[in-house]
């Protein structure tokens, strides 16, 4: 199957280069974010994001588990992503491969370093038992950017899931019981971008002809603070990125930051009041 | 293959645009039975099981006479002998390019059926890998599927960009007698050419024409199920005209 053409990438890189974008966005603006955490009424929590025509549906589980060694008295996290065939034909089934993989493990970095969860509240006895947080990301539908929306996805079903009750006496999680407890969260919110690079251009919240245009990408996590920190970071791909495009990068999203934190707490808080 | 053979055939391609004037036609699923009896014959994407004739494809339905047949809505394109396709090399052995024709087989385009000389040593020079074309399909037997160059306007395409679009949705595009396509055309300033696979490929003077171009195509194939579809894209390019300035 062609996914694009050389044709199209060209002109993208020509259009792109005069600081133009094909469906007449600024470089740094981002696609119509609709969340709606109606998802799930057997998970923790859920939130099913668009972006575009982009969309990714996130759940949360909770169950109980062993600590790890180095952590005894830490809650655990696990982060996992499937790429399904629905969303684009260049996705099979099968297990999962790189691409899969990576939005996981970014995720699940940007969410962890960022100390966003309380992980020493998720601690029931020490060494022993703890809560484990599993995130699952699935993609619906990949017109591009499928690891911001998955992103924003996992921070609305973390802070809209509820724990499930635990029974101390039985050492069991009781699912029907109802409970109003949340997960414990801090206020280090992560927000992630992924700054796409098109010659000389950085680029955020790229479509899918843009991503498959790309000549490569760095991802950046921010936390607030004043100025903003950086909680991780990664670059993809095979391009060269010198010191001083890299600031211009980090300049970018951050000029993004302020504007785009609001927007999305805005939406997540208003459809969580709307679950009540 | 004789000149009234090839007249035939371009008859053929120009009346596979869509006719506007028919009736609503009914939806069928994959194995929903359309009519019973014996005196209907299945036709193309429709079999018969015992009195019943039962769709195989997810389309619309179409009478003509006695035979009924399934119009597919979705689905790959299929190569038949004289589609107008556009491709892209992925490979070069000794007499020609493999290609992708974006279909379940690959085409083969040897260097025979090209318009002018070509060096065998240096393929490249005509056509390199990941470049695209357009051409016309000589012939699909069991081997494969091998494609010509020989016409007016075949060939390597340069500039402009490429749009994707459902390849059963293509005889919208192209309309009855190539009344849409003309429309687009004309409208934008663009010089279209429509793959029955599928692609299409824009070229214009400038990215924004090409833009309002593609922006209809997607149009077009997004609601090709409305009638009056051509009075409904000229208000569309209306709109994006009047938006732009």
């Amino acid at each position: 199957m062609i996914e694009t053409s050389t044709l199209t990438k060209s002109a993208i890189s020509e259009y792109i280069s005069k600081g133009k974008r094909f469906d007449k966005r600024q470089l740094s603006e981002f696609r119509n974010l609709s969340i709606d955490l109606a998802l799930s009424k057997k998970a923790e929590g859920g939130a099913k994001v668009k972006l575009g025509k982009t969309e990714v549906w996130v759940g949360v589980k909770m169950e109980i588990a062993e600590p790890y060694p180095d952590s005894p008295d830490k809650g655990n996290l696990m982060v996992t992503a499937e790429l399904l065939p629905l969303s684009s034909s260049k996705y099979e089934y099968g297990p999962p491969k790189f691409n899969a993989i990576e939005i996981g493990r970014l995720v699940d970095r940007g969410i962890r370093e960022s100390k966003f969860i309380d992980f020493e509240k998720l601690c029931i006895k020490e060494g022993e038992k703890v809560w484990a947080v599993i995130i699952d990301i699935y993609s619906i539908n990949d017109d591009g950017n499928l690891l911001d929306a998955a992103f924003i996805g996992a921070l609305a079903a973390l802070k809209s899931a509820k724990m499930p009750f635990y029974d101390e006496k039985k050492e069991k999680i009781d699912y029907e019981a109802e409970s109003k407890k949340k997960i414990p969260l801090t206020k280090n919110i992560p927000i992630n971008f992924s700054i796409h690079k098109i010659k000389n251009s950085f680029f955020l919240d790229p479509s899918i002809e843009e991503e498959l245009a790309s000549e490569g990408r760095i991802i950046l996590a921010f936390i607030p603070d004043s100025p903003v920190k950086i909680c991780s970071m990664q670059k993809g791909e095979t391009m060269v990125v010198s010191t001083d495009e890299f600031n211009k990068a980090i300049k970018l999203a951050e000029d993004k930051y302020d504007s785009f934190f609001s927007e999305v707490m805005k939406k997540i808080d208003s459809e969580i009041l709307k679950l009540k | 293959m004789n000149k009234q053979e090839i007249n035939r055939e371009t008859e053929e391609s120009v009346q596979e645009g869509y006719d506007d004037s028919k009736e609503e036609r009914k939806v069928v699923v994959p194995g929903e039975t359309i009519v019973s009896g014996a005196d209907y014959l299945p036709g193309e994407g429709a079999v018969r099981e015992g009195e019943d004739i039962v769709a195989q494809k997810f389309g619309l339905i179409e009478h003509s006479g006695k035979l009924v047949k399934v119009i597919p809505l979705s689905g790959v394109f299929i190569p038949r002998r004289g589609n107008v396709v556009i491709g892209q090399v992925t490979d070069m052995t000794f007499n020609g390019w493999m290609t992708d024709i974006n279909s379940p087989y690959q085409a083969f385009l040897p260097i025979m059926e090209t318009p002018r000389f070509v060096n065998k040593n240096n393929l490249s020079e005509f056509l390199n890998i990941g470049e695209l074309f357009s051409s016309k399909i000589k012939s699909v037997k069991a081997k494969g599927v091998d494609l010509t160059l020989e016409g007016r306007g075949f060939g390597r395409l340069e500039g402009g960009m490429i749009v994707f679009v459902n390849p059963n949705k293509v005889p919208r595009i192209i309309g009855r007698e190539g009344s849409m396509i003309k429309l687009i055309n004309d409208e934008s300033n663009c010089k279209i050419t429509v793959g029955q696979n599928g692609l299409v490929w824009i070229k214009g003077d400038n990215i924004e024409d090409e833009l309002l171009a593609k922006k209809a195509i997607l149009f077009t194939a997004e609601k090709s199920f409305i009638h009056g579809l051509t009075d409904k894209v000229k208000e569309f390019i209306e709109k994006e005209k009047g938006d732009k300035e």
